[in-house]
């Protein structure tokens, strides 16, 4: 022990915590990049516009498309409305979602981090306001390291105060999702809308600041745990971003002129480490860092034509090909793989499932619940009788009419708390729900025909406008015979 | 105080004291931002104290707060501003009778649902949470009724209670036929198998004959001659399927030794009339209204 000790005096031990060192993304040109400038256009234009779309509904409904009116617990989309008894459908929409991206990840990698992901999307704007302000890589990292100037003053102030007012329109965009858009701007304006918007205005400011604009590559490295579930998703087979390493060791810087002969295409010229927004070096093979934003593809493949080698140094490709004894310059890519094949056929069985319960949605909701205290009452002439709660859900935009009904108990009389006629037709206003008090009554000749505590029979309850008929199965109770 | 020991092999200073011969600790800080979150919640509890009440006083007071806070005050203002939402239906209430109320598709929900509350509250304790009464406690949901099933008199009953020594209470009660010796035990015997024969459970057809005549002369006065029962007096319809007291010949011979008369508070001085008016029109609603 003593000599290990004395061994290793002087020495201190690996850091635990490394410091972050501070990225500065150089700005690629390229396939990749284009289709990256489209998607963050296209997604952010889908994310601040939308609660601006309208959608007429008619009266007494907000005409906004796409709407979460938790106030209402309705859902709107389009045409589509969600009340919230019927929120499972969201939940249909969330297993899609997750199978997706599992589906996703198994055939291409992360495409979600990489193009889609609103960590990578945000990042990608705030790291373009910062380029408008402060320059590209070599620039921002001169600024950094230079004295305060007034130069470097104003062009960090507009760097921030653009990522301020970014993150502000970002929190605010969010909250008009849950009120009449609209409305929501001149109230948020004349301090007039609810506490709870301001707060989450704030809440969603402060993070699309601190996330997009500081924390960056860390959020993905650090605090998600996207990154920890992905390895078990790829496979042989997955196409991922890789360095071609076959083709490209040994590396070595190239002077024109000189031969290809004897050494590998890369010329160690660092373009897919400086474009990197994560900091890594693809060359070190698949790492957990990497989001597969495909930046480091567009930089080689511009160095490799001004070095008039091949494309695709850096390329989506696979483990398989990589590996394999001869390497193809498209890689065949192998769909038919048992997660692919399983992925696709749960997202199959869960959209039949969800459209199989759309199709069966109608558009009225009768809920039965029996009395149970008492379960039944005697009359004083030795009849029976039973209580119980209907519940009419229209969900229709206009006034319906119902009608109710029994069938299946012999000489049974109904009643309904309100009406004089049990069967005249029950009003439900528009988008509302009806609650009445039912009343069944055996009388006393008929009480030999009950099948002694619970009598099974149906209430019917019938539209009255498109005379849709819905029955409910219930139970007559009485005392044990 | 010693000098600063630095461990060799990690250049951090130890705590100074050493276990058993050989162990030392080393003196790791805390992080800073860890040290700088503590001060931070030292300075919101100080914040704290200044503007809510915070601090026992000796003597049983304590520290106001100069924002003066108090959740007492809050649930008042709570409740101040639920009665203000619920008032004005609370007002239509007032001013519409009970049997529009009942046809009325706007205070109706609002009243069931307030009626159910209220009974559960102030009724179930007795009457069961669903109004299925028990022995001596009558079942609200059925259609037989001692004072009456209608509206009014639903009304009536609670607000001045029964036998409840309210001024204006149903106070009408069955005498003591036994214990005041007003009838022989083989007497009541016979009058019991007459009542139950009226709703054919007669176990002896010689008591009840027997038994018609006394009914004749001490019962039909409340009871009617048919043993109907009137809701006047609270006189039970006796020629039903519905026993109060239990249908047994035991049952029906100690009401008649002891006499019954239940008793139900006066609700009047509790419940403001807008509360019993819902509470009537849930009592009637439950099945058995008249």
């Amino acid at each position: 022990m003593n000599q290990t000790t004395e061994a290793t005096v002087g020495q201190r031990p690996m850091e635990a915590y490394i410091g972050r060192k501070k990225i500065y993304p150089k700005l690629a040109h390229g396939f990749y990049r284009k289709v990256k400038w489209a998607v963050l256009v296209v997604t952010l234009g889908i994310y601040y516009l939308l609660p601006w779309l309208r959608w007429d509904r008619g009266p007494n409904l907000p005409d906004q498309a796409f709407l979460l009116d938790f106030a209402n617990q309705r859902l709107f989309f389009g045409p589509i409305e969600i009340w919230a008894q019927e929120l499972y459908y969201i939940t249909g929409i969330l297993i899609l979602s997750a199978l997706g991206l599992f589906l996703v990840t198994a055939v291409a990698g992360r495409m979600w981090c990489g193009y889609t992901c609103p960590q990578t999307v945000w990042t990608d704007l705030m790291i373009l306001v910062e380029r408008f302000w402060q320059g590209d890589r070599n620039a921002r990292m001169r600024l950094d390291n230079g004295r305060w100037t007034f130069e470097k003053i104003w062009k960090k102030a507009g760097t921030h105060i653009s990522w301020l007012l970014i993150s502000v329109a970002t929190g605010g965009a969010l909250v008009f999702y849950f009120r009449d858009a609209p409305t929501l701007l001149v109230e948020l304006f004349t301090g007039e809308a609810p506490a709870v918007a301001y707060a989450f205005l704030a809440i969603f400011t402060g993070t699309t600041y601190l996330l997009g604009g500081i924390a960056r590559e860390q959020v993905c490295i650090y605090m998600c745990p996207w990154p920890r579930i992905q390895a078990a998703m790829f496979d042989r087979e997955s196409l991922l971003v890789t360095y071609r390493d076959y083709r490209g060791e040994p590396r070595a810087p190239h002077k024109k002129g000189q031969p290809w002969d004897g050494r590998g295409d890369c010329v160690d010229c660092k373009a897919c480490v400086t474009v990197c927004p994560m900091g890594i070096d693809i060359r070190d093979g698949s790492q957990l860092e990497c989001i597969q934003c495909a930046l480091c593809i567009d930089a080689c493949n511009d160095i490799m034509k001004r070095v008039g080698r091949p494309q695709g140094l850096i390329a989506y490709d696979t483990f398989e090909n990589v590996e394999a004894p001869v390497h193809l310059a498209h890689p065949k890519v192998k769909l038919f793989r048992p997660r692919i094949v399983l992925y696709s056929l749960m997202m199959l069985l869960v959209t039949g499932i969800m459209a199989a319960a759309w199709m069966n949605r109608s558009s009225t909701d009768v809920t039965v619940q029996q009395d149970r205290n008492p379960m039944f009452v005697k009359l004083s002439d030795g009849s029976l009788r039973n209580g119980f709660t209907v519940k009419l859900l229209n969900k229709e935009h206009h006034v319906r009419g119902f009608q109710l009904g029994i069938a299946g108990l012999e000489g049974a009389k109904m009643t309904v708390v309100g009406f004089d006629d049990p069967t005249s037709t029950i009003k439900v206003a528009s988008d509302n729900l009806r609650a009445l008090k039912v009343l069944v009554t055996v009388p006393v000749a008929m009480r030999d025909k009950l099948k002694g505590a619970a009598t099974p029979f149906q209430l019917i309850v019938t539209c009255a406008e498109n005379g849709d008929v819905t029955h409910h199965d219930l139970n007559f109770r009485g005392p044990d015979q | 105080m010693a000098e600063k020991e630095i461990d060799s092999v990690t250049g951090v200073e130890t705590t100074g004291h050493v276990w058993d011969g050989d162990l030392k600790e080393l003196n790791k800080p805390l992080p800073k931002w860890w040290l700088y979150t503590i001060y931070a919640t030292i300075v919101w509890a100080i914040g704290y104290w200044i503007l809510y009440p915070a601090w026992p006083l000796p003597g049983g007071g304590y520290t106001k707060g100069i924002w003066d806070y108090s959740q007492r005050a809050v649930v008042t203002q709570e409740v101040a501003d639920a009665k203000a939402a619920q008032a004005s239906y609370f007002k239509k209430i007032e001013e519409t009778q009970l049997e529009d109320i009942l046809k009325n598709e706007e205070l109706l929900p609002f009243v069931m649902a307030g009626g159910a509350a209220v009974f559960g509250d102030n009724c179930g304790p007795c009457h069961g949470k669903g109004g299925a009464g028990s022995v001596g406690y009558p079942n609200l949901n059925d259609d037989d009724w001692l004072w009456g099933g209608t509206l009014e008199a639903i009304e009536y009953s609670i607000t001045n209670g029964i036998r409840s020594g309210h001024p204006e209470a149903r106070d009408m009660a069955m005498p003591r036929f036994g214990l005041d010796g007003l009838l022989k035990p083989q007497e009541i015997a016979d009058t019991a198998q007459y009542v139950l024969s009226l709703s054919g459970g007669a176990t002896d057809e010689a008591a009840a004959g027997r038994g018609k005549q006394l009914f004749a002369d001490n019962c039909v006065a409340c009871h009617g001659e048919d043993g109907k029962g009137n809701p006047a007096v609270g006189a039970p319809n006796l020629a039903d399927s519905i026993w109060l007291y239990g249908s047994r010949l035991a049952d029906v011979e100690r009401s008649i030794v002891t006499g019954r008369g239940g008793v139900m508070p006066s609700w009047g001085g509790r419940l403001d009339p807008v509360t019993i008016k819902m509470l009537t029109a849930y009592v009637h609603s439950l099945g058995g209204g008249q």
